[in-house]
């Protein structure tokens, strides 16, 4: 055979004659090595693990389960309880979810069904620079645009127009707010969605559609009762997956939230959450005891979140096994 | 999954209501989209009128002032960030893309690839602040100070399982004929993958890996208390460092106006950063 340098053909012959040895042991080194960094990220999650628990554990056996139920937050007393910061993700959370899911399957809706290809282009690059800006960006707008325009129109507002529900209630506090903090969110776990709604929509048979249409069905009807339904699992694994994103964020948040760990009604007030509780108060905390309650709280969060990602993955999972393709 | 069959849309809809109703809601899937320009062209207007007026020569190579001074710049935070950004990488890149050629390449469909892959998705959905906790944990305490060995610590495994499943998604568009070629020509399992499998994922495993930069370069929460934050110039790594997120968010978080323009000149500087490392990238790997 004609030996070209460079031809893969003499790279592999000339290898496998001349030094056989040599080969054999690089295989064996490589399966070592490649094997030993996948054992490296394994160890990496058990050592969080053990890391989170050991270093919570003196909060544990003080507080036992009466953590999970005190609403108490005194660092100088020493009383801690977690549920105003569990209330405030959740809340927060939620808030982001409600705005969030709408855009981000219509948006997706509008890139998979409508929009010409090179609309297409453009909507998925302000999806990916979304995804892109880094959280204490977000925080900065909040904290000097959005606050003072919460604080001067959308909380007045709201108030004037549904202050009767005790969900719209003052009195504000420099526009920072649980909602404030659930709008950031919701800008910024709307590029999952999208990503993961699109991936999804992008499965569904072109037969279904056309079968769809041949029944005289409009666009509108075909997306409503055809393509929806068929994502709906999908979807939904997508939906849950950016909750797991909005439940840990923790910058934006923070400067956003209002810090105050009270459980309000309102979402007008201020609230707090547990990545804000831990970004700002870990390096202050001034005992033994108080570090060792705020690694528990971080504990807890990371164990919502746990639950929260294989929840959506055995969403994500199931969608795959009914519609395998 | 795309399909080259092209539907013509059904224009046949009887009832005028059906129509309008069809003409609304597409309309509304429209109007979504285009809400999503409103924050994003809020956050980058208010980013460039805001941040360009505080970036000078100053900026870029002067110390952070002390406050009730004007000016000074964050000179130390742009190469804290480098510093920290490329160990981090430097130890997740080969580490993330050796895990992968394990799980595609050395045993695929095994058990313990997908307990490698699993552990992948966990550690990607963890939050990034408790991955601040297990640095603070693991170095911080055992060192007995801040460092920005700690702050690499906790971005590398943010960074690590990015890789892998970035790194993951290419192998597996490398067709298996040209394995099968290279092992009928006697290639043994490391010169498949060493000669034949990574040369032809090369361009896609820089892609993901630079997307990985980009992504752990932003972050804040990681390093709020491991790599700590700094006044002064520190190249060592074994103390603390500062960072350009760690400093817009001081900056942001304090009550002086001068330092509030800072942190918008600072951010604009970290997005126009991660924007060019990302598009560049895009761009490169478009054109092959």
């Amino acid at each position: 055979m004609e030996k070209k340098p460079g031809s893969p053909v003499r790279l592999f012959s000339t290898y496998a004659r001349s030094s056989t040895r040599r080969v054999r042991l690089m295989d064996g080194i490589a399966g070592k090595g490649t094997m030993a960094a996948g054992l490296l990220i394994v160890a990496l999650l058990v050592l969080l693990l053990n890391e989170m628990f050991r270093l919570s554990l003196p909060a544990i056996c003080h507080f036992g389960i009466g953590f999970f139920t005190s609403s108490d937050w005194d660092p100088q007393g020493e009383r801690f309880g977690v549920l105003p910061f569990l209330y405030g993700t959740l809340v927060s959370s939620a808030i982001a979810l409600v705005i969030a899911i709408p855009f981000g399957i219509g948006t997706a809706l509008f890139l998979t069904e409508l929009a010409p290809q090179r609309l297409r282009g453009a909507v998925a690059f302000v999806v990916d620079m979304l995804a892109a800006i880094p959280s204490v960006v977000y925080g900065l707008w909040g904290v000097f645009v959005l606050a003072p325009l919460m604080q001067s129109h959308v909380g007045p507002f709201l108030e004037k127009t549904l202050g009767f529900l005790p969900l719209f209630r003052g009195p504000f506090y420099g526009g920072v707010s649980m909602l404030t903090a659930g709008l950031i969110l919701a800008v910024m776990v709307v590029p999952f969605i999208v990503a993961i709604a699109r991936e999804v929509l992008l499965t569904v048979p072109v037969d279904l559609k056309a079968a769809s249409y041949a029944l005289g069905a409009t666009q509108w009807e075909t997306i409503w009762k055809v393509v929806l339904p068929y994502s709906r699992v999908g979807i939904g694994g997508g939906v849950v997956l950016a909750l797991g994103r909005a439940l840990g964020e923790t910058m934006a948040v923070t400067m956003v939230i209002g810090n105050q760990p009270r459980i309000n009604a309102s979402i007008l007030q201020p609230g707090y959450s547990m990545a804000a509780v831990l970004a700002n108060e870990f390096n202050e905390a001034s005992s033994k005891l108080y570090l060792s309650v705020l690694v528990e709280v971080g504990l807890t969060l990371f164990l919502v979140t746990f639950l929260i990602n294989i929840a959506a993955r055995v969403l994500l999972w199931r969608m795959r096994s009914v519609h395998p393709h | 999954m795309s399909t080259p069959i092209k539907l013509e849309l059904g224009g046949a809809a009887s009832g005028s209501l059906r129509r309008m109703q069809n003409r609304m809601f597409l309309c509304l899937t429209g109007a979504a989209a285009l809400t999503l320009l409103v924050p994003l062209f809020g956050i980058l207007g208010y980013l460039v009128t805001r941040g360009i007026g505080a970036i000078n020569l100053d900026f870029f190579i002067s110390l952070p002032k002390p406050v009730g001074e004007t000016g000074g710049g964050v000179a130390n935070a742009i190469v804290g960030s480098l510093m920290v950004i490329v160990m981090a990488g430097a130890a997740a890149i080969p580490c993330g893309v050796l895990a992968s050629v394990y799980i595609c390449e050395f045993a695929p469909g095994s058990r313990f690839s997908s307990i490698i892959r699993f552990v992948c998705d966990m550690l990607n959905s963890t939050p990034s602040i408790i991955l601040g906790i297990f640095a603070y944990g693991m170095v911080v305490l055992r060192m007995g100070h801040f460092s920005a060995l700690a702050g690499a610590f906790a971005l590398f495994v943010m960074m690590t399982p990015v890789v892998v499943r970035a790194t993951e998604e290419i192998l597996r568009t490398v067709p298996n004929s040209i394995r099968e070629a290279s092992v009928g020509l006697g290639g043994t399992r490391w010169q498949t993958v060493w000669h034949v499998v990574l040369p032809a994922a090369r361009s896609g495993i820089v892609t993901g890996v630079f997307l990985a930069l980009a992504r752990v370069g932003g972050e804040t929460a990681p390093l709020l208390f491991t790599a700590f934050g700094n006044q002064f110039w520190n190249l060592d790594p074994r103390q603390p460092i500062n960072t350009l997120p760690v400093q817009i968010y001081k900056f942001a978080t304090s009550p002086y106006a001068d330092w509030h323009r800072q942190a918008w000149a600072a951010a604009l500087l970290l997005v126009i950063m991660i924007a060019v490392i990302s598009s560049t990238v895009r761009a490169l790997t478009a054109r092959r």
